[in-house]
């Protein structure tokens, strides 16, 4: 909280231009359609005919509209004398903080490039001794399972046979992927929308995000995990019923540690009334969640779930991945949840200050591998669900997922980058010019939920038949016999260390 | 390996025994379980008791000797049910409750009102930590004291506004986050200067805490301030001030001239906080 000071603005640094739309006037008819789509006006009319303004964030709305291909987006080249120390990036964030003060801000996951576990590590392929299997023409099955795992079964007998010991709420899934939770205020109605009608079709579960329910929503509840985050938007009795699971977020992989301040000029009518807070304030989510200060108060809050949802629901925890995961995750067990959802420090967000997003957690390949590998040696594996996400961009990626140990690949912005999305980082602002993280009517009506829906549809199939094709060639028949088969992977980075944290073959090794 | 002991049923009170009484549309439930030879019961069967009686149309509901069982009333609806607790309940009771009106002839433990939508929770003792605790309508009315992380990002929605009345002391912490709602500490039967903690109302948004006594602005979490009362506050003081005299029959007096107001500086404490350039 600053307190606002009228700075004279006299030394301002003006920061270079990083884009520029380059207009083709030998094809240019100048119908202005670039000029009207572009919400962040970096194009611009002077003397009848369009110029760039400045500003441009190359979110490719311009090119999309342009009837005559007549824009091209440049990146500029870096007007800084060069230094590998002194990066462009770094006295521009100088230069920046300096004009205002303020912490920056970004969005989506981190775009520094950090390495990237998942390509270092290849997976196995059945060769002679074990046949692989085609799709084709033998089941390989991709149904997956949400909520907590029977310890034991306990079959009495009386008039009937019944189950009478080892049964909980559990949600069956046609594949092992979930769409992250992205909330109503960080994207757009028609967006969320969108997800929660693609998780119906595909049969598979979309989080809500923390911002509530909106009543419309109502009809895809048996597919919607809601979120119960530290600011308790919008959870009341009928959020708690209308839903499939039900999830605590304790944190979020692209900002470990911190809550979220939605600004007030996102919480519009729409916001207002499914977070159930006045019109225009800024909404906050403080950093923890009063409520949970241990292990122990955060077994209360999975048993009050439990309890207001009458046992119905498998209760969840998601926690970002961070360096102590394993024993985080262990506790999280022992404190009775039925699943847990683990966010990597490249997963994405509608805004996070950069020190932290660019900054804080850990790989999501790690995070798995070690969550997974404690639970087992504790002998609390066989009792959770573990979703896993932040970080997964195709299905190699995916499967390396599961084969690390998860059970279900948690994804948000490869659905979004489906729905138009150009990951240019400028979600915070609410401007998003394909109509995805925006409140601003005119730019939602950009984003149709149902093409959008099939879009990311098609996608997620796409990915469901090459996890078939590729469990298949493994020899593997079933996803479920893919979670934690690390011995299926061989790690090929620069790092041996990472490979014995993570429990992994390096390349070369055999089987036993 | 693992010594947790999983129990999935929530038909724990299937027992065949009957704890719950039921005479002219009041069910009574003995907490203790004395009934059921079976000893106290366990707060899962305690809740599905209460649960059932619900459904079964009962819209008075006595529990006896409660002791400690947690949760009770969680997501508990309707405004002409009536939950009364004799001894003492313990942690969330009344989360998420929609309408009903729960009261404890006792003290009450932590995270009384947890989320709690609409509603009264009338304590006759004390309430402990994080009491009402993110709280959008409803009242909580606590005749004793209350203790730290009061009132914790308690916010108003629409013609939803929670009240939360303590008629002794609080400790720190008090009404910090706040978004929307009304806290008052009376400060009766209390001999220390002030009868609320420190980093009141840190990044409170929205909403007003009253105090009876006084507080200095040291006592204040940033985005927090301290006015004097208004013609326009006393209007709403009197008619909290007249509900708790209702309950408890403790003459609290309408002399407004030694009692505070703590607001939030701004609505929107974080505008200029954050730098948007694209870096
Ligand atoms: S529409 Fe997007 S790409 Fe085109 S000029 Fe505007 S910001 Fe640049
Ligand atoms: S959602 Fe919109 S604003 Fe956010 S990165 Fe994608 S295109 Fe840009």
């Amino acid at each position: 909280m600053s307190e606002k000071t009228d700075r004279p603005k006299r030394m301002e640094t003006r920061l270079p231009e990083k884009f520029m739309p380059t207009i083709n006037y030998n094809t240019c008819v100048q119908c202005k359609r670039c000029v009207n789509e572009c919400s962040f006006q970096a194009i611009d009319v002077r003397d009848n005919k369009v110029v760039p303004k400045g500003g441009c964030v190359a979110c490719g709305r311009c090119i999309a509209v342009c009837p005559t291909s007549a824009i091209e987006i440049r990146p500029l080249p870096s007007q800084f004398p060069p230094h590998g120390n002194w990066t462009e990036r770094m006295r521009r964030g100088i230069y920046a903080q300096a004009n205002s003060g303020g912490v920056l801000l970004s969005s989506c996951g981190t775009d520094e490039p950090y390495d990237v576990i998942f390509e270092d590590i290849l997976l196995d392929a059945a060769q002679v001794t074990n046949p692989s299997i085609d799709p084709l023409r033998e089941p390989v099955e991709t149904r997956t399972y949400l909520g907590g795992r029977p310890g034991r079964i306990e079959v009495c007998e009386g008039e009937h046979m019944k189950l009478c010991g080892g049964e909980g709420p559990i949600i069956e899934m046609d594949m092992p992927i979930m769409l992250g939770h992205v909330s109503l205020g960080s994207v757009s109605y028609n967006t969320q929308k969108a997800l929660f009608m693609a998780a119906k079709e595909l049969n598979i579960i979309a989080g809500s995000g923390e911002g509530g329910l909106h009543e419309d929503f109502y009809v895809y509840a048996d597919h919607i995990c809601s979120e119960v985050a530290s600011g308790r938007f919008g959870v009341n009795a009928s959020y708690l019923k209308n839903t499939a699971a039900v999830e605590i977020k304790v944190g979020q992989g692209a900002k470990p540690g911190l809550g979220g301040h939605l600004p007030g000029e996102k919480v519009t009518k729409l916001i207002s009334e499914t977070r159930m807070i006045p019109l225009g304030t800024d909404a906050l989510s403080p950093y923890p969640h009063h409520d949970i200060y241990s292990i122990e108060d955060l077994q209360q809050l999975i048993s009050v779930l439990k309890e207001a949802t009458e046992y119905g629901r498998p209760v969840g925890v998601k926690i970002a991945a961070v360096h102590n995961v394993g024993a985080i995750a262990s506790g999280i067990v022992r404190a009775g949840a039925d699943f847990i959802t683990i966010d990597g420090f490249k997963g994405g967000t509608g805004s996070a200050p950069r020190v932290i997003r660019d900054n804080a957690g850990l790989p999501i390949e790690v995070a798995i591998a070690v969550v997974d590998k404690r639970l087992t040696d504790e002998g609390l594996r066989n009792r959770v669900t573990i979703a896993a996400g932040g970080g997964i961009r195709c299905s190699a990626d995916m499967i390396k997922a599961i084969a690390l140990g998860a059970d279900i690949a948690m994804v948000s912005t490869a659905a979004m980058i489906a729905m138009g999305c150009r990951v240019c980082q400028q979600c915070h602002r609410g401007l998003c010019p394909w109509g995805i993280a925006t409140q601003r009517e005119d730019l939602m009506a950009r984003l149709d939920p149902e093409q959008a829906a099939a879009r990311v549809v098609r996608l997620f199939r796409a990915w469901n038949e090459e996890l078939r094709e590729v469990i298949g060639g493994m020899g593997i028949d079933s996803v479920e016999s893919l979670v934690g088969n690390r011995d299926r992977l061989r790690y090929m980075g620069p790092n041996p260390k990472i490979a014995e944290v993570m429990g992994l073959k390096t390349v070369g090794e055999g089987w036993g | 390996m693992s010594n947790i002991d999983y129990e999935y049923h929530a038909d724990e009170c299937d027992c065949g025994k009957d704890c719950t009484f039921t005479k002219e549309g009041v069910a009574t439930i003995r907490a203790d379980g004395r009934d059921t030879g079976k000893g106290p019961l366990h707060y899962k069967t305690l809740n599905c008791a209460i649960r059932k009686a619900i459904a079964s149309d009962i819209r008075t509901i006595i529990i006896e000797e409660v002791m400690g069982q947690r949760y009770i009333g969680a997501t508990a609806s309707g405004t002409d049910l009536r939950i009364v607790v004799h001894g003492t309940p313990g942690n969330s009771l009344g989360a998420f409750l929609n309408g009903p009106t729960i009261e404890v002839l006792g003290n009450a433990q932590d995270m009384t009102g947890n989320t709690m939508n609409s509603g009264k929770i009338i304590i006759h003792g004390n309430a402990w930590d994080v009491t009402g605790l993110s709280a959008r309508g409803g009242t909580i009315m606590i005749k004793g004291s209350s203790g730290y992380r009061v009132g914790i990002h308690m916010k108003e929605f629409g013609k939803t506004r929670p009240s939360l009345v303590i008629g002794g002391t609080v400790k720190d912490y008090l009404g910090e986050y706040m978004a929307g709602g009304t806290i008052l500490v009376l400060g009766l039967r209390s001999h220390v200067d002030s009868p609320v903690g420190h980093n009141i109302g840190a990044g409170m948004h929205g909403g007003r805490i009253y105090v009876r006594g006084k507080v200095t602005s040291r006592q204040l979490g940033p985005g927090a301030i301290i006015s004097p009362v208004t013609e326009e506050d006393s209007a709403e003081l009197t008619s909290l001030i007249e509900e708790f005299e209702g309950y408890f029959g403790e003459p609290v007096g309408r002399d407004y001239s030694n009692f505070v107001k703590i607001h939030p500086s701004s609505s929107r404490p974080f505008s200029g906080y954050y730098d948007k350039t694209n870096i």
